[in-house]
């Protein structure tokens, strides 16, 4: 049993009638890893988000978290498991202060439900400044709509680490944002990789996914069609005219087997 | 912590507290915005009857009936919060007040009415929550029909009788709720409803902002979807405002008629639109997620000074209502243009 991988995915397939959304796929995302998963719409990459959080029960196939196999996959091992995901418009109450949005769910409370104000507020600052948040414009205590685009990840991404996820998802992180809050988000996913945690970034923009992550894995028609790391691929134009000839022949003409 | 800080620490320390008022004053924009209308409002009908607005009695005759309205209001402002209505809330006062006058009449314990109002309150607010929530029906028209059907109710219930209970003056329970304690001039003081009732806004204020129910009903308020997806179970926060409304109007119920010593079976009625006006001029907006339980308590004031105010400035009854209106209007522009909405 492979024991390198934090989280396994081994021939999970999922079908919704007639329609094979998942076809057999299997990737591992390593400890501290960033795993880039790339595919044109319809590959497979929501259905496949929603299998790993849970939403989505594999009709086949294995999940293997740490070496071990988890039977019976659902929302609730998923997070057991250490797993958190990010959705782009959902994750936050734009009225709500930052601290107010991390702890949303789970605040710091007494038997009483009275809620630990001062500690809350302390823990999201320190969670603010680890994942590296430098403005001091705003504090613990704004309110998220007052963030832009590529902040607003940050406090989504804070939320996750401080329920201690090992993996976090980003589903399109990056789509609709400005260069400058893209790279905040890189900025965000480099602190995350460097305290050890892992991460699997969705994503159609190839250079997006490029810059920040280890290893891409491509999608096309709920197969994995290429598996490989940066160091073998030199520029992102590479990756395009693999990804070019994934979607005309549905197999990468020179690239490693999956 | 101060003393034993560095030179630069303190220097932090210093900056962090210039910024705590800074952050105070943005943080509850709000409310404050509604205090300082009301200041301005009181100076305004000071300037037009100095003699009247002079006078204690004239604040204590605001304050004996403002109390019912802040019961109301304070439960109010989480149901807009979470992003619902309720304007069932006149009946609820209605019928929760005449299970209260019905067992104090017959000779029961006055703290058994108490509960049994509260009892029906709460039931009364389930029922709207498993309207509203559970079967799906809007807010706005669910509520409309249950004030209609529970009036419809009590008026089969009576058949037009009142019923009056001036055997609770003397009471323990009348005289703790209702007696004036803190005395201000001769014979007159503040009437002990209006300390509860800043006692019920403290409350809400704790609970709306320093509670996990408050904050839950923060974060269902704006954006439901997120809500669930972080564990919060948002029916259930949704229901539970609307029994909070209803213990809210079973107090009011019990308040009003220990006042008055009379239970009409329209007792209720006439609150509906001051105690919803009195919520939004006091800074709470419509779209939900956010508000003020205190703002709410203040907007209520103003609404109740507005009458006074119009008939001591010297002019007739017949200019109540325009004020109303005047005021209400203008707080909300004041509000706008001090708040910056950010949906």
């Amino acid at each position: 049993m492979n024991s390198e991988y934090l989280i396994e995915l081994r021939s999970v397939t999922k079908s919704f009638g007639n329609v094979n959304a998942v076809d057999g796929i299997s990737f591992g995302v390593r400890p501290g890893e960033v795993v880039g998963l790339i595919g044109d719409n319809g590959a497979g990459k929501s259905t496949l988000i929603k299998i790993l959080s849970g939403v989505h029960q594999p009709d086949s196939g294995q999940i293997i978290v740490r070496g071990r196999e988890v039977r019976n996959w659902n929302a609730a091992k998923s997070r057991e498991s250490g797993i958190e995901t990010v959705y782009q418009d959902r994750a936050l109450a734009p009225q709500q202060t930052i601290t107010r949005n991390i702890f949303m769910g789970r605040e710091i409370k007494n038997r009483l439900g009275v809620i630990k104000v001062k500690t809350q507020y302390e823990e999201a600052n320190r969670l603010m400044r680890e994942i590296g948040f430098t403005s001091k414009v705003f504090d613990p205590d704004s309110p998220v709509a007052t963030l832009s685009g590529g902040e607003r990840q940050g406090v989504a991404i804070a939320r996750a680490l401080y329920f201690d996820a090992d993996l976090i998802v980003l589903d399109e992180p990056t789509t609709a944002l400005s260069l400058v809050e893209t790279a905040k988000v890189f900025g965000f996913i480099e602190n995350v990789r460097a305290r050890g945690r892992s991460i699997i970034f969705i994503g159609h923009n190839i250079y997006h996914v490029f810059d920040v992550a280890d290893r891409f894995v491509v999608l096309d028609r709920g197969k994995v069609v290429m598996t490989e790391d940066k160091a073998n691929i030199p520029v992102a134009e590479v990756l395009i005219k693999h990804m070019q000839e994934i979607a005309e022949l549905g197999h990468a003409a020179d690239a490693s087997p999956a | 912590m101060i003393g034993s800080a560095t030179g630069g620490k303190q220097k932090q320390i210093a900056r962090e507290e210039a910024s705590g008022i800074a952050k105070w004053s943005r943080n509850n924009r709000r409310a404050i915005t509604s205090t300082l209308f009301l200041i301005v409002m009181l100076i305004g009908f000071t300037m037009a009857n100095p003699e009247v607005f002079s006078q204690f009695k004239t604040y204590r005759s605001v304050m004996i009936a403002l109390p019912v309205s802040i019961f109301l209001v304070v439960p109010l402002v989480f149901v807009v919060t979470a992003g619902e209505i309720d304007l069932s809330f006149p009946s609820v006062v209605g019928l929760a007040s005449y299970a209260f006058v019905s067992i104090v009449d017959q000779g029961g314990d006055p703290l058994v009415g108490i509960a049994a109002a509260l009892l029906v309150g709460a039931f009364l607010g389930f029922l709207n929550g498993i309207l509203v929530v559970r079967i799906g029906l809007s807010a706005l028209v669910a509520t409309l029909g249950m004030n209609f059907f529970l009036r419809g109710l009590i008026n089969i219930l009576v058949e037009g009788f009142s019923i009056a209970i001036p055997e609770i003056r003397g009471s323990f329970i009348h005289t703790l709720l209702t007696d004036d304690t803190i005395m201000i001039v001769e014979n007159q003081g503040i009437p002990n409803q209006m300390l509860w009732a800043l006692a019920f806004t403290a409350l809400g204020v704790f609970l709306y902002n320093r509670h996990s129910f408050g904050v839950r009903v923060h974060c269902v308020g704006d954006n439901p979807e997120s809500a669930a997806e972080m564990g919060i179970d948002v029916d259930r926060t949704r229901i539970l405002v609307f029994v909070f409304t209803g213990i809210g109007a079973a107090l009011a119920g019990v308040f009003s008629v220990m006042i008055n010593f009379v239970w009409w079976p329209t007792t209720g009625d006439g609150l509906l639109l001051p105690v919803l006006a009195g919520l939004f001029v006091g800074g709470t907006p419509t779209w939900g997620g956010i508000g003020t339980v205190f703002g709410g308590s203040i907007g209520t004031s103003i609404v109740a000074f507005i009458e006074t105010g119009v008939i001591a400035a010297g002019l007739t009854g017949f200019f109540t209502q325009f004020f109303y209106g005047l005021i209400i209007i203008l707080s909300l522009i004041f509000q706008r243009f001090n708040g910056g909405r950010v949906r």
